[in-house]
């Protein structure tokens, strides 16, 4: 991909060794898939000045995934896991729409916008404590964020007195049922999201210091990191990403649900990650291919529901889609079915022979493109 | 010697990976009751080597003959039963496990499904007995030194077959650098074992860096370069220069150079100064001085304080008495940052565990100090970034030349130079270098060497850290002796200082 002289087999191997490939082509398969179910699935209506369609309101529902999951790829990166983010996505839309039930105005710009502050202020320092947990007190991520998982539930539910509070404020509204441009405003919430992630992940220098604790945390220790200080950033941003989320699925639904809002999102993320090729060990990670990660599995919700999947037997057909894609992820098993065209070279592991190969043999060292921007 | 029939034969060996052909037209061969030294540099296909007969590389030519029989074998399992055992430079054995254990795990005596526990400890101290040491079987591994648990990985590797009947006894025994990480005693304690197992019979492959070992050890070598046969040697028919350029195919003059350098006398005021600074379970307190632009060695035994002491000057253990200065300020040493912004920069001598980042490219890896002493709000722009990470390939030749390359890919010497670029970009005033050349190839241990001399005259202090007493030699102003984990004495180098006298004090714990 980087080089414009190269033959057209090595084109197609650089191609199926991005490390967007597999997540990209699943993405594909999987809307290919509803065509014969539903033939105007691609097709995209404006009806009162607002566009519908199927693509449309994949990535209106899987907006709070993706926004979860992003968060979720810094922490995993920095070899951490957060589970709290289900209870962080619950505590905060609680929070705002009891303090917008409060007012005498649901409407007033300023309450909304109060309320909103509230809860993504509570979200943050939800994700202090789990950075304060992990970082200064050594706990294990995995143990660490179990304690907002569970507890939090039960705090969203105190915040509600055990009730789902419901609203009815135009302004929350548009976060995540609103229409700006036409199109649903999640969809802008997202991309400024991502597009901030981004910048601030690869911009700066964030994202290469992160990759560095994560994959190796003594010898980041070692040459001066303050991986302490970054371990808390990027909880503190996990949680603030869940956060944003639960205010887009309380506005969507206009009520704040304790119990449910949120319930198992911190496992679709922790899936969409991997899906996006980020590793569960740390280091390396891909935010454009988390972005794929969670389109895949909405994709796959929406699928279920289109070609009639039987509800009863709903995840299993979600699971098989998911060792699926997850076999195709791996370059062992890749070499196995579809020899070793695809493989990722595992033979050439063993030698640090530098890279004098051939064009249409070249050693995995530059079969994967360094992904500068996602 | 010279037997009639080999234990084991390799002919015409061929290994190929895509586009590199790692070993053309190989033979090798290994008689019963020898050692054998394989010799080369990296890369010249020594482990490629050793990974087709141990079946971990499938052959893509050639033949093995294994008493005899012809085999091919298709995993490293295979090749255990078959009596070919492996022990490779790092101990793969489990810690948490008792001796006893790890020398039977998977192949424990069991009854009806059970394990016999007390049989197991029996069988485990006899065989422990047979070879000549004196381990308690029942203690964790993690209890004894890496030496100890060396020799244990290759108690298990012989002892294959010895419980069960299954396999057929080791007839040849791999030894993959297994003393890189070995002091002197240390080294001869393996050595005994080594001579009792050839005593037994069995047939010993042995790579080592260490030429003094070779030629303690060994019996016969064959050497290797850019995988194909150079030649198979007695080891009495070919001195060290001779075989040195065997390996490289050139003469020496590399490290002719070195050995003829005059250390420079333009040493200039303190730049460090350790007063009782010590770590309890470290090292002793102890008072020190580094001058600018001053090679210090240190020299010591495995175990003696060296790494302790360096590690407290940098912070990365933190000291329990003393304080230290640098540059004339105070510096509290409770982190490495602190080291770090006071202008100490160190390469550990763990290079996988405390010093890469695997997954991370070259580039990556040597910007990490400075982007790290910048913080992540102001990453290095970056033509500025490249431009210095190209300087840096290029002044200490990191091959290959390729900033994207994955670090964890590159050959140990490389790697050992990537690390040092990453603090040499940060243009420290005290450099610790922490066994800098373990397991590396002669030609870049002699580069890295001349590297220190020439950072030194230019003014930089250098705290040099390695085993072998004749490196810090070469190198040091001042040498720093420690012993039992305290800094016994502070030799000023000079015509007069040999080895032999380091070591006396190292014996006897003082200088005259």
């Amino acid at each position: 991909m980087s080089t414009p002289s190269v033959t057209t087999p090595s084109r197609w191997r650089a191609l199926t060794h991005h490390h967007l490939f597999w997540p990209v082509a699943v993405l594909v398969v999987l809307l290919l898939v509803n065509v014969p179910f539903t033939p105007d699935f691609f097709s995209i209506k404006m009806t009162d000045g607002h566009l519908y369609g199927s693509l449309v309101s994949i990535v209106l529902f899987g907006s709070p995934l993706i926004l979860v999951a992003v968060g979720m790829t810094l922490v995993i990166a920095t070899g951490g896991i957060d589970l709290s983010v289900g209870a962080v996505v619950a505590i905060t839309g609680a929070l705002a729409c009891s303090y917008i039930s409060d007012q005498a105005d649901q409407s007033a710009l300023s309450g909304v916008l109060l309320a909103m502050g509230l809860g993504l202020l509570a979200a943050v320092v939800c994700g202090l404590w789990n950075g304060f947990l992990v970082a200064r007190m050594g706990i294990q991520p995995i143990i660490a964020t179990l304690i907002i998982m569970v507890a939090g539930r039960g705090v969203a539910q105190l915040i509600t007195d055990g009730q789902i509070i419901t609203i009815n404020s135009e302004p929350y509204k548009l976060i995540g049922g609103g229409y700006w441009l036409t199109l649903p405003f999640s969809i802008f919430v997202v991309a400024a999201v991502v597009a901030v992630t981004v910048v601030l992940t690869r911009r700066t220098a964030l994202g290469l210091l992160v990759e560095s604790v994560g994959g190796n945390a003594e010898a980041s220790r070692l040459v001066g990191i303050r991986s302490m200080r970054i371990k808390i950033m990027v909880y503190m941003f996990c949680a603030l990403c869940a956060g944003i989320a639960g205010l887009m699925i309380s506005s969507n639904t206009s009520a704040a649900d304790g119990n449910n809002a949120g319930l198992w999102i911190e496992l679709d993320a922790i899936l969409a990650v991997v899906i996006g090729g980020t590793s569960l060990l740390g280091g390396r990670f891909s935010i454009g291919g988390t972005v794929v990660g969670a389109l895949v599995i909405q994709t796959l919700t929406t699928t279920i529901y289109t070609i009639g999947v039987p509800t009863q037997t709903n995840l299993v057909f979600k699971a098989a889609v998911v060792i699926v894609v997850c076999l195709l992820q791996s370059p062992k098993f890749r070499a196995k079915v579809f020899g070793a065209k695809f493989g990722a070279g595992s033979g050439t592991k063993g030698s640090a022979k530098p890279a004098t190969a051939p064009a249409d043999t070249a050693p995995a060292t530059e079969a994967a493109p360094k992904m500068e921007v996602s | 010697m010279a037997e009639p029939r080999p234990v084991l034969e390799m002919t015409g060996i061929v290994k190929e990976f895509p586009g590199v052909r790692a070993l053309s037209d190989v033979d090798f061969r290994l008689f019963p009751g020898e050692i054998h030294a394989l010799m080369g540099e990296n890369g010249a296909g020594k482990s490629t080597l050793i990974k087709v007969l141990t079946g971990v590389y499938s052959l893509d030519g050639g033949t093995i003959t294994l008493d005899g029989r012809s085999v091919r074998f298709g995993s490293p399992l295979q090749a255990q039963h078959a009596g070919i055992s492996t022990v490779y430079q790092e101990v793969n054995l489990c810690p948490n496990l008792s001796v006893a254990e790890n020398i039977f795990i998977g192949r424990e005596p069991t009854r009806m499904g059970r394990i016999q526990w007390k049989r197991m400890r029996k069988e485990a101290a006899e065989l422990v007995d047979r070879l000549g040491l004196d381990i308690d079987v029942t203690a964790p591994l993690s209890s004894y030194p890496l030496a100890v648990q060396q020799l244990v990985a290759i108690v298990r590797s012989v002892g294959t077959g010895d419980s069960d009947g299954e396999g057929s006894g080791t007839k040849v025994l791999v030894l993959d650098e297994p003393t890189s990480s070995l002091d002197r005693d240390e080294v001869q304690e393996l050595f005994r074992l080594m001579r009792r197992l050839k005593d037994e019979g069995v047939a010993i492959l042995f790579v080592s860096h260490f030429l003094d070992q070779i030629y303690e050890i060994c019996d016969r070598m064959t050497v290797l370069r850019n995988g194909t046969l150079v030649g198979e040697h007695m080891v009495g028919d070919l001195d060290q220069v001779g075989l040195i350029q065997l390996m490289i195919g050139k003469a020496l003059d590399q490290l002719e150079e070195l050995h003829d350098h005059q250390l420079h006398s333009d040493v200039g005021e303190t730049l460090v100064k350790a007063e009782g600074l010590g770590r309890t379970g470290g090292i002793a307190p102890f008072d020190l001085e580094i001058k600018k632009g001053e090679v210090l060695g240190l020299a010591g035994l495995l175990g003696s304080g060296r790494t302790e002491l360096a590690r407290l000057l940098f912070g990365a253990d933190q000291p329990d008495s003393g304080k230290a200065t640098i540059g004339g300020k105070q510096v509290s040493l409770s982190a490495p940052n602190d080291a770090i912004g006071a202008g100490v920069a160190f390469c550990s001598e763990n290079r996988k565990t405390e010093g890469l980042v695997p997954d991370l490219t070259v580039r990556e890896n040597i910007i990490l100090a400075l982007q790290a002493a910048r913080g992540w709000t102001r990453p290095i722009p970056v033509s500025q970034r490249d431009e210095l990470v190209a300087k840096y390939i290029k002044a200490l030749d990191i091959r290959p030349a390729n900033p994207e390359a994955r670090v964890g890919q590159l050959s140990g010497g490389n790697q050992q130079k990537v690390l040092l670029a990453r603090w040499l970009i940060t243009q420290p005033k005290l450099l610790i270098l922490d066994e800098p050349t373990r397991g590396i190839d002669v030609g870049a241990k002699a580069e890295i060497q001349k590297l220190v001399v020439s950072l030194s005259e230019d003014g930089m202090s250098v705290l040099y850290i390695a085993a072998e007493l004749e490196e810090v030699l070469r190198l040091s102003h001042t040498i720093g002796v420690l012993r039992d984990r305290r800094l016994v004495a502070q030799i000023t180098n000079g015509p007069e200082i040999t080895t032999s006298r380091i070591m006396e004090t190292i014996a006897s714990g003082e200088h005259q």
